[in-house]
């Protein structure tokens, strides 16, 4: 291989030079980055990656970025925590949390895989870029573009949370608000980077973006002192992050890093997007698209890009798909937050919601070293938590009012039989 | 009757460069055919070699997938916009098959397979 990385088609095996470019000509299959695993032998070693910037760029000889690329945006090196008190409430007593609801600098997963996907547009000389989001994205692209003195054009579906609306445009990014969903806005997307010069991270961009995500794969082996866990929990829209973790943990393996383990993957989506959830249950080798009706927008893909990749992961692995309603995702973001102190987004809802639903049906085992996949951060999408929480009336700035108001409390609490109120 | 038909940069190279036709099909199969007579060049990369279109080749009419339309069945209407998008997704390998016919891996680089040469 002439460059330390290039892109190679996956159904046909052309190989191309780097390129914005996503697509085979030969056979129109997806394109992904092939990384010379000899070459990064040299510099991807365990007393290098320790020395190196504690951010995702400490494995930057596995990411497709030239090799003088100076990083701009500490992403990544998220904490990877115990969950004890989670555990202990869905019957799991090994299991931990790979916590990207505090990635910087957009306090999701995203920024990952943007920041390797701006690297490369910069290498490839776009000063425009852009993307289709359902949010994370969007404010993620927003961000570092903003750093890298790029321009940007957003397109999202119109009716995305304020929030993540509010956290593009902040950015100086142009949001283009589409009618449709979020596979109406990628479709778009794909015609936009077919007739402007642009940067589309996810669209003619996507190879180098979805290496990103690796790095998601070589932190939680890294925290658990370069070993590989039992299981992954892993949220999905598009796929990409499952499959990519799984290659981070093949690629660790054949340069020695980590022990040979077959580690078994669980996807995780909602009940009204779950086409590749339904996929695996079935034993389905297509995706049939779905219209999506979900309060977890960020999982809102009908027509995943990855989602046949993502099923096959799963089965070949020995693992399982689930999807959760609404309410569920909903009661597990309260749950995270109240056993672990993590703030999730409706995604991470949907992730920690499967991951006990896992545990109860006995797809994995308690004792098994497990970690759910947590990719953004509740506070934005705090609309899904409207009316879940009584605003209470505020007493006066004295103490006897507030031994009265904790009478009152304990008595709420009597009344529904000692446990705790919400 | 006839339908507007939008490709893809991807198979420029197979079409001399053309971005649009108007075609006179009034299904999806007819449409398929009338491409390929449009374009010889194209036809051995759009079908597999089993003869079915490539499984990564979506279709789209107006704002809509096609197959939530009823796919094959659904009858195009004058005036429609047809757009042709590779790789978005979806697609399936019908028999069921896990490497791609030249023994190469079809999942990814590091399946593990035993005939993948992903890793040289």
């Amino acid at each position: 291989m002439a460059a330390a990385y290039e892109l190679r088609c996956r159904e046909c095996g052309k190989r191309y030079d780097n390129a914005p470019l996503s697509i085979c000509d030969e056979c129109f299959s997806p394109l992904e980055v092939k990384c010379d695993l000899d070459a990064a032998k040299r510099s991807f070693t365990r007393e290098k990656i320790a020395a190196g910037p504690t951010s995702m760029w400490r494995y930057q000889a596995l990411l497709p970025v030239p090799d003088d690329y100076v990083p701009q945006t500490p992403a990544g090196w998220t904490p990877l925590l115990r969950a004890p008190r989670l555990a202990e409430r869905i019957g799991a007593k090994n299991l931990w949390i790979k916590n990207d609801a505090v990635c910087l600098p957009t306090l999701s997963f995203k920024d990952r895989v943007v920041a390797v996907a701006l690297a490369n547009a910069q290498a490839f000389g776009f000063d425009t870029v852009g993307c289709s989001s359902t949010g994370n994205l969007a404010n993620a692209v927003a961000a570092q573009a903003a750093r890298l003195g790029l321009k940007t054009y957003i397109l999202v579906p119109a009716d995305l949370e304020p929030a993540k609306i509010l956290n593009t445009q902040v950015y100086g990014a142009t949001l283009v608000r589409i009618d449709g969903n979020y596979d109406h806005v990628n479709r778009l997307c794909s015609q936009i980077a077919d007739r402007y010069n642009w940067g589309f991270v996810n669209v003619n961009l996507r190879p180098y973006y979805a290496e990103g995500s690796k790095t998601v794969g070589f932190e939680i082996a890294e925290q658990l002192g370069w070993r590989l866990p039992d299981n992954v929990v892993v949220p999905m829209a598009g796929g990409s992050l499952i499959t990519k973790i799984r290659k981070a943990f093949h690629e660790l393996i054949a340069l020695g890093l980590v022990e040979e383990k077959e580690v078994r993957f669980f996807g995780a989506q909602a009940t009204g997007c779950s086409p590749i959830a339904v996929a695996v249950k079935a034993g389905a080798d297509a995706i049939e698209p779905q219209r999506p009706r979900t309060i977890a927008r960020s999982l809102a893909i009908g027509n995943p890009a990855d989602g046949v990749y993502a099923a096959r992961v799963i089965r070949e692995s020995g693992g399982w798909a689930e999807d959760v309603s609404d309410v569920e995702i909903v009661s597990a973001i309260q749950e995270l937050a109240e056993t672990e102190g993590v703030f999730t987004e409706t995604a991470g809802g949907v992730t920690t919601a499967v991951t006990a639903r896992l545990y109860a049906h006995g797809r994995i085992r308690p004792e098994e070293l497990t970690v759910s996949c947590i990719t953004g951060n509740g506070l934005k999408t705090t609309d899904a938590l409207k009316g879940a929480y009584e605003q209470e009336a505020a007493i006066r700035p004295r103490l006897s009012d507030f031994e009265n108001y904790l009478e009152d409390r304990s008595e709420e609490r009597e009344l529904v039989g000692g446990s705790s109120v919400r | 009757m006839s339908v507007r038909v939008l490709l893809p940069n991807a198979f420029q190279k197979h079409t001399n460069g053309t971005r649009e036709i108007r075609s006179e099909a009034g299904n999806l199969p007819q449409l398929i055919t009338d491409i390929e007579t449009h374009f010889p060049a194209l036809k051995p990369h759009l079908r597999d070699e089993q003869g079915q279109v490539r499984r990564f080749i979506n279709f789209y009419v107006n704002e809509e997938d096609i197959r939530f339309l009823g796919n094959e069945m659904y009858c195009f209407k004058d005036g429609d916009e047809v757009l042709v998008i590779p790789s978005i997704a979806g697609g399936s390998w019908p028999d069921g098959r896990t490497h791609a016919s030249h023994g190469l891996c079809a999942c990814c680089s590091y399946c593990g397979q035993e005939e993948c040469i992903c890793g040289d």
